[in-house]
């Protein structure tokens, strides 16, 4: 085990994958320098053949990460923030999304696309988005949201040896944190939900960036008697159906957490399937929290307004609870 | 790839000449374009075809005066109105008949249909829908060719309609910049789908490049020999390492957007008979058959007997489309994901 900060996390991920394999390439607007820090130092030890600055030209970034991965490349683009999947969505969700399909089976696109969501950090509305419900809605690409330094090693090592579309979604302004790493090739199965608290009262199912909040929910819920279950899902596609509903026949309760937007959010998706296969285990409804469904605003005390947090996770799992217990024998 | 012929001119690509059986070939690749894209429009109006069809009739002479150049390992990329770039550049008739007829033996296995026509294993990256995106799939794989290192190159072809789209100006910038191995062609049909270019476009396109300092030449687009030209330089520069080339072929789009749009249009006209007429007059095919005769590589029964092969393959394409098998359906599923292990 090393102890390593989220963002050293995924450079080793980077620098491992291209060591291994000369076919895997990186581009980005500013990865030299790289302002998140995740891609520092590979130009240095890889050089420009195999990372390399790109003009902003988000379009052509991701159009061109066809191309290469149909060329026999693997090919991993650094999208900074996901708010800027919007100005590459042609490629996103034209062409990497189905040119397998429509080719019929011809083609792999081994693409991995790294970038950064949430709020926090006072961002504001076009760098602070949590883009990812559209990404789940095209089809074809897996996303990956890890909550950890481990997780993001394991599940960007495994993206970028992978077969198809990856998106690999950071949470902007958690790379600092800090996490044991375990040695060696690191590799995380995609689909495969983690536990990061077993419970008897209530599941919460926490996406990325929420798992720590859904944790300190859990927490304080035991103070007040309350045992959650917090899931972190890990991969949203694929997703692991089976860890959710087991978890909902033990509690009976469901609160999902997901910073983004509450309307056709991952929440909502997630609300769907348990509705749909463990309707029979649940005492009372699902509930979502979420951001609802407004830009993400600049002000901290607006942004912490609008952003999940661990006091609305809190309140949801309560209500959840205390509605059951009101309900007559 | 062909040799170069002494004396060409730089500008207009218009000097030097494709050997006897270079012409006879261009002329025979022209022709299966079109009689098999003449099929494709009578299927298509008898309500045989499943979908619709956007054909490239009067622009073969691009395709196949760039195509000539390329071999399996280029690639090229291409638009909605694709049928001749894929024939071109080396795609199976049989297999884009039976693509577009929705059967199994389909290229893309009835998953793509006709403005999705793609065969890997030729470098056709694909026939695309959506305008202005096969410039920077283009870009990525003339990327990879030059990472590569083995002097393989891309091409992109796209529409005075394209042209509008920001990912010019995005892949002029990016391929200038690296260096890429990369050819745009820009087929100037004069129509954006149902608006004519002129009312849309600002300036001259070839001068977008230009801006670039991207070596440019505007050729005629129905004198395959003049397309065959330019393609020849700018194939070659790419070839060398001197970076990406841009041609506009100034051609016309003799059938409309797509075949039954006058359905759609109610009446409503963008073009008057009259323009067509004049540009029948240019027709690709016919003014090569006319040379062909006219310096000896040809002569009236040679091109009938071209006539008759190509009417052959066609009639064999139809057959083959018509006694496919059904597309399985399981493949939506089956085909979204590579399956794997991990």
């Amino acid at each position: 085990m090393a102890r390593r900060r989220l963002i050293q996390a995924v450079g080793d991920a980077l620098a491992e994958e291209m060591r291994r394999d000369p076919k895997v390439i990186v581009y980005g607007e500013d990865v030299e320098l790289s302002i998140t820090g995740d891609t520092r130092g590979l130009h240095d030890m890889f050089g420009h053949d195999r990372i390399r600055n790109t003009p902003i030209c988000e379009a052509t970034l991701t159009g061109m990460a066809v191309g290469l991965a149909a060329a026999g490349y693997r090919v991993v683009v650094h999208m900074m923030f996901s708010n800027f999947f919007y100005t590459g969505m042609d490629a996103i969700g034209n062409q990497m999304s189905k040119l397998r399909l429509m080719t019929g089976g011809q083609v792999e696109l081994p693409i991995t696309v790294i970038a950064g969501y949430g709020g926090g950090a006072a961002n504001a509305a076009q760098h602070s988005d949590s883009a990812y419900p559209m990404l789940l809605n095209l089809g074809g690409i897996n996303v990956l949201t890890p909550s950890t330094p481990a997780d993001a090693k394991g599940l960007l090592k495994t993206a970028i040896r992978g077969r198809n579309p990856s998106f690999f979604l950071e949470p902007s302004g958690r790379g600092g944190e800090i996490g044991e790493v375990p040695d060696g090739d690191h590799l995380v199965r995609l689909g495969v939900a983690a536990i990061r608290r077993e419970g008897t009262d209530a599941t919460i199912v926490a996406i990325g960036r929420m798992v720590k909040p859904a944790l300190a929910a859990a927490e304080s819920l035991a103070a007040q008697g309350v045992s959650a279950e917090v899931i972190d899902p890990r991969t949203l596609v694929p997703f692991d159906e089976t860890t959710v509903l087991s978890s909902v026949e033990k509690t009976g309760r469901l609160v999902v957490v997901d910073e983004a937007r509450e309307r056709c959010g991952v929440a909502s998706q997630i609300a769907a399937v348990v509705a749909e296969k463990g309707f029979a285990s649940l005492k009372g409804p699902v509930r979502r929290v979420a951001t609802p469904n407004v830009a993400i605003p600049y002000a901290p005390n607006a942004e912490a307004h609008v952003l999940p947090g661990a006091e609305r996770i809190t309140a949801a799992v309560l209500e959840l609870v205390g509605a059951v217990r009101r309900l007559p024998a | 790839m062909t040799t170069r012929t002494d004396g060409r001119d730089e500008d207009t690509g218009r000097e030097g000449e494709p050997s006897p059986s270079e012409l006879l070939s261009l002329y025979e690749q022209m022709l299966l374009i079109r009689r098999a894209e003449e099929r494709l429009r009578d299927e298509g109006a008898a309500g045989r075809l499943p979908g619709e069809v956007h054909l490239y009739i009067g622009e073969e002479a691009v395709a196949v005066g760039v195509c000539a150049h390329l071999s399996d390992s280029d690639y090229a990329t291409s638009t909605h109105r694709g049928h001749g770039h894929f024939l071109a550049k080396g795609g199976d008739l049989r297999a884009m008949f039976a693509e577009i007829w929705g059967k199994d033996e389909g290229i893309c296995r009835g998953m793509g249909g006709s403005m999705h026509v793609a065969d890997l294993s030729k470098g056709i990256l694909g026939a695309n829908g959506i305008v202005g995106a096969g410039m920077a799939i283009a870009a990525g794989a003339a990327f990879g060719a030059k990472l590569d290192g083995d002097g393989n190159v891309a091409v992109c072809f796209f529409g005075d309609g394209a042209a509008n789209q920001g990912v010019l100006m995005e892949n002029l910038n990016v391929s200038t910049l690296w260096g890429l191995p990369l050819v745009f062609v820009c087929e100037n049909n004069t129509f954006s789908e149902f608006t004519p270019s002129r009312e849309v476009t600002a300036g001259r396109i070839a001068d977008r490049a230009r801006a670039f300092a991207m070596p440019t030449v505007e050729v005629d687009g129905n004198d395959v020999v003049a397309v065959w030209n330019a393609a020849g330089e700018a194939v070659e520069r790419a070839r060398s390492g001197s970076g990406p080339s841009f041609i506009e072929a100034h051609t016309y789009r003799i059938q409309g957007h797509f075949e039954s749009e006058r359905f759609v249009l109610s009446g409503g006209r963008y073009r008057e008979d009259e323009e067509i007429a004049a540009w029948l007059d240019r027709d690709p095919i016919a003014r090569l058959g006319e040379r062909l005769v006219a310096i000896g590589v040809a002569d009236d029964a040679s091109l009938a007997a071209a006539e008759a092969r190509v009417m052959e393959r066609v009639a064999e394409a139809v057959a083959f489309a018509e006694a496919g098998m059904p597309a399985d359906p399981a493949l939506a599923e089956e085909l979204m994901f590579v399956r794997e292990e991990v």
